[in-house]
């Protein structure tokens, strides 16, 4: 429809902000792949039901459909931010509740609402929920405060402001030299500066050119890219736009993994909608500036997250690098030059257009600036989505925002950076979490995944994880990187067995250094990291696997040992029957034993005790 | 194991038409129409494999190539029902394997096997997707089970072969 082409965008958004504003209170639920799994739909679909979408009173109230919220320990998540009140763990039959009482009668239904695991005092909205008020949200600023799959809240959000003022007012080369100034490094885990990078497309001499968003976001434990593109999807095209006008490109890619469909189905919608409003297409916002967006889908395969694998798999190859030089910024996509630029990178880009590069200086450190979001999962309360200035310790992000370690337990490290970074322990918890201090620590910001482990992880155990996902993953052109990763697996096997020798572990970190120095791509050169970084902080639990031939975590079967506590067996003889290779003997009315030699731990006997006089030990 | 080699029916192959023609025949839609064709028989069997390349004027080798390059594509035979186990870090540490082992048992699979010989269920890990705050998640086809157990999985499980008698 030819009415719906924008040209001035600040006229646009007031139409949008009159459009949002006769919707009345809007009550947002979450609807990102976690809520959703926790059944959000549902959810949504009572309040309709219930007729929260028709006038109550004499106010109007409309449901809406968000991205994540990024609280996913407590979904679903529902938000009414008119009345900052954030309403947890909703489900279907909590909605008439919220209909009855607190949007027909504004009363605030005091049981769904947080309450701090610490103190068990109610907080009643984000501004008072401590995992929300301690972050600083720029990128995630819209993700859970709008319909992503609505233009008109975007818009009314400032979403294509930056891109307007930048096609009419600025030159390409004005927009990398903000960029360059801001400070903002790649945030897919290299952290090269980006502006350098958009620059050096600028410059390649080309007839055409790309623009790439890698939304290959295969990090085991990191999903801030799929709540980007599920919850803000127009504010990454946005980025996009201004990528391309900035390295003189007409045409580009987003490579979404296949495993996010609801990333894809939300990212076409998105790109269909800013066509017809003419933000993406052709003389987009009444200018000379052409720029077609096309999605592709991955197939699963980790090393295609490495730009030129990536690029080789949207040729329709197998995914594998190729050496550098040449850069993808001279010869990339069917060998154009080619910018490629990571989701989260993207999404920085129009916040730092609008407000300045001074702007997000200040939210960093030096050397470090911006925001990042990091993944904070594992034995942590408060699992989820945050972002905080970069530069923030370690300590704040898991005891402040994550609320501590989940039940009380020790905290152990935490993994950070996925199978290519490495462990921190307790010794660092007060390091600024900054491109710097990490490198220095032996570990790398990567995409953001903050693993939280507790004592009763076995680190050994969790080396042997990395390797054994980088092994999988090994697209197999490099040797060092194909048989290296292989070997060590095979070794860090044998120590979780209880086979290994002291000299393995030499072997270990030799393969390992070999691996890092011979590997092309940074698949190869950082599977080692895991592996290398705790050998660094926990050789002592490598030795006790080895030389102890235990496992202090308790976790590692070999060592594992199932006994009959003598002063609680009634002697009843029911352990002994249900052992399926006859390991237990004893007479009846006298305490059990089981032959450890014959046990297979199978664990069969543990559930069969009446007395609970088994135990593992 | 590669299934037993048969020709395709002339509807098998306007089917497979289709799809070539509305990505153009060009190779870098290559992974796009193996997408499509393994929505259309739940892998990708050899005989289509072929009949791909030889109308994208590919070697059937670089089409094998790429089909067995990425871990979406299966050259053998899937069950009705695809459980995917996430094997993500998240998932790994609050207790993925357990789950994993717990459905195997209670649909009957030993060993590497991932299929179950009635064609109904598939049982694999992967290694994330992306609902680590409500780990460990399983996958069923296209619904995401957060926050499971063995037990909990036992209950899922039941539920649908009942309802798939």
């Amino acid at each position: 429809m030819m009415n719906k082409i924008a040209v001035d965008m600040i006229k646009e958004q007031e139409k949008s902000k009159e459009y949002i504003k006769q919707m009345g209170t809007r009550v947002l639920v979450c609807a990102g792949t976690g809520c959703v799994a926790n059944g959000s739909l549902d959810v949504v679909k009572k309040f309709e039901e219930l007729g929260a979408n028709v006038a109550m009173k004499e106010e109007k109230v409309t449901t809406i459909k968000t991205g994540c919220h990024g609280f996913c320990e407590n979904g679903v998540l529902v938000m009414i931010p008119e009345k900052n009140v954030t309403y947890v763990k909703v489900k279907v039959e909590d909605v008439k509740d919220i209909v009855e009482k607190h949007l027909k009668n504004g009363e605030i239904v005091e049981r769904l609402l947080y309450r701090d695991p610490q103190n068990g005092k109610i907080q009643q909205g984000n501004s008072d929920i401590s995992f929300y008020a301690q972050q600083t949200r720029t990128s995630l600023d819209n993700c859970g405060h709008l319909n992503p799959e609505d233009i008109r809240e975007s818009i009314a959000n400032s979403t294509y402001l930056a891109l307007d003022k930048a096609l009419k007012e600025l030159s390409p080369e004005d927009v990398c030299n903000i960029i360059t100034e801001s400070g903002l490094k790649g945030r897919g885990g290299g952290g090269f500066p980006t502006g350098r990078k958009w620059t050096f497309v600028r410059i390649a001499e080309g007839d055409k050119k790309y623009v790439i968003c890698n939304g290959d976001e295969g990090d085991p434990g990191a999903f801030m890219d799929r709540s980007l593109m599920e919850g803000d999807p127009h504010r990454v095209i946005e980025g996009m736009a201004l990528a391309a006008y900035a390295v003189g490109a007409d045409e580009g890619y987003i490579y979404v993994r296949a495993e996010y469909p609801l990333a894809i189905e939300r990212l076409r919608k998105a790109i269909a909608d800013a066509e017809e409003y003419g933000l993406l297409g052709s003389q987009i916002l009444g200018t000379k500036f052409n720029f077609k967006l096309h999605i592709k889908e991955g197939a699963g395969a980790f090393v295609c997250g490495e730009e030129t694998a990536l690029i080789a798999s949207i040729e329709g190859e197998r995914g594998m690098p190729r050496p550098k030089p040449p850069f993808p910024a001279n010869k990339g996509l069917f060998d154009k030059p080619t910018l490629i630029n990571n989701v989260e990178t993207f999404a920085n880009v129009p916040g730092i257009m609008l407000n300045g590069a001074e702007w997000f200086q200040s939210l960093g450190t030096e050397g470090s600036a911006g925001t990042k979001t990091f993944a904070l999962t594992g034995e942590v309360n408060n699992t989820g989505l945050i972002e905080v200035p970069m530069g923030t310790p370690l300590r704040k992000i898991i005891f402040d925002i994550g609320g501590g370690v989940r039940n009380n337990k020790k905290f152990k490290a935490v993994q950070i950076g996925g199978p290519s970074g490495g462990c921190l322990t307790e010794e660092h918890l007060d390091l600024p979490l900054d491109y710097a201090s990490l490198l220095k620590a032996g570990a790398m910001v990567g995409s953001g995944g903050l693993v939280v482990l507790n004592e009763d992880t076995c680190i050994v155990e969790v080396a042997r994880f990395f390797m054994n996902f980088t092994q999988n993953e090994s697209c197999g052109k490099c040797v060092p990187c194909r048989e290296g990763t292989k070997n060590m697996l095979r070794i860090l096997e044998k120590i979780v067995e209880g086979k290994a020798e002291l000299s393995d572990l030499d072997i270990l970190e030799e393969l390992a250094l070999a691996v890092k120095d011979g590997s092309l791509c940074g698949l190869g050169k950082t599977a080692p990291n895991p592996v290398l970084s705790t050998l660094k902080y926990f050789k002592d639990e490598y030795l006790a696997h080895i030389e102890g031939k235990r496992c202090p975590a308790g976790v590692c079967d070999a060592f594992k040992k199932i006994v009959i506590a003598e002063d609680l067996c009634k002697g009843c003889s029911k352990c002994a029957r249900t052992c399926p290779v006859e390991a237990i003997e004893g007479k009846v009315k006298q305490p059990y034993k089981i032959e450890q030699n014959k046990c297979v731990k199978c664990g069969a006997c543990l559930s069969s005790c009446p007395f609970n006089a088994i135990k593992e030990v | 194991m590669v299934a037993t080699k048969q020709s395709l029916t002339s509807e098998q192959k306007s089917e497979l038409d289709r799809i070539l023609k509305e990505y153009d025949y060009k190779k870098s839609n290559l992974i796009a129409v193996l997408q499509k064709v393994q929505e259309l028989y739940r892998y990708l069997p050899e005989e289509a494999l072929t009949y791909v390349s030889v109308k994208m004027n590919l070697s059937p080798a670089s089409v094998f190539g790429v089909a067995t390059f990425y871990s979406q594509f299966s050259l053998n035979p899937k069950g009705k029902f695809e459980i995917k186990v996430c094997d993500g870090t998240a998932c790994h540490v609050r207790g993925s394997m357990p789950v994993y082992n717990a459905i195997k048992k209670k649909v009957g699979l030993t060993g590497d096997k991932i299929t179950t010989d009635c064609l109904r269920f598939s049982v694999e890990t992967v290694s994330c997707l992306g609902a680590c705050g409500l780990a460990p998640v399983v996958m069923i086809n296209d619904k995401v089970y957060p926050k499971m157990t063995s037990d909990a999985m036992t209950i899922v499980l039941d539920e649908l072969m009942k309802e798939d008698v």
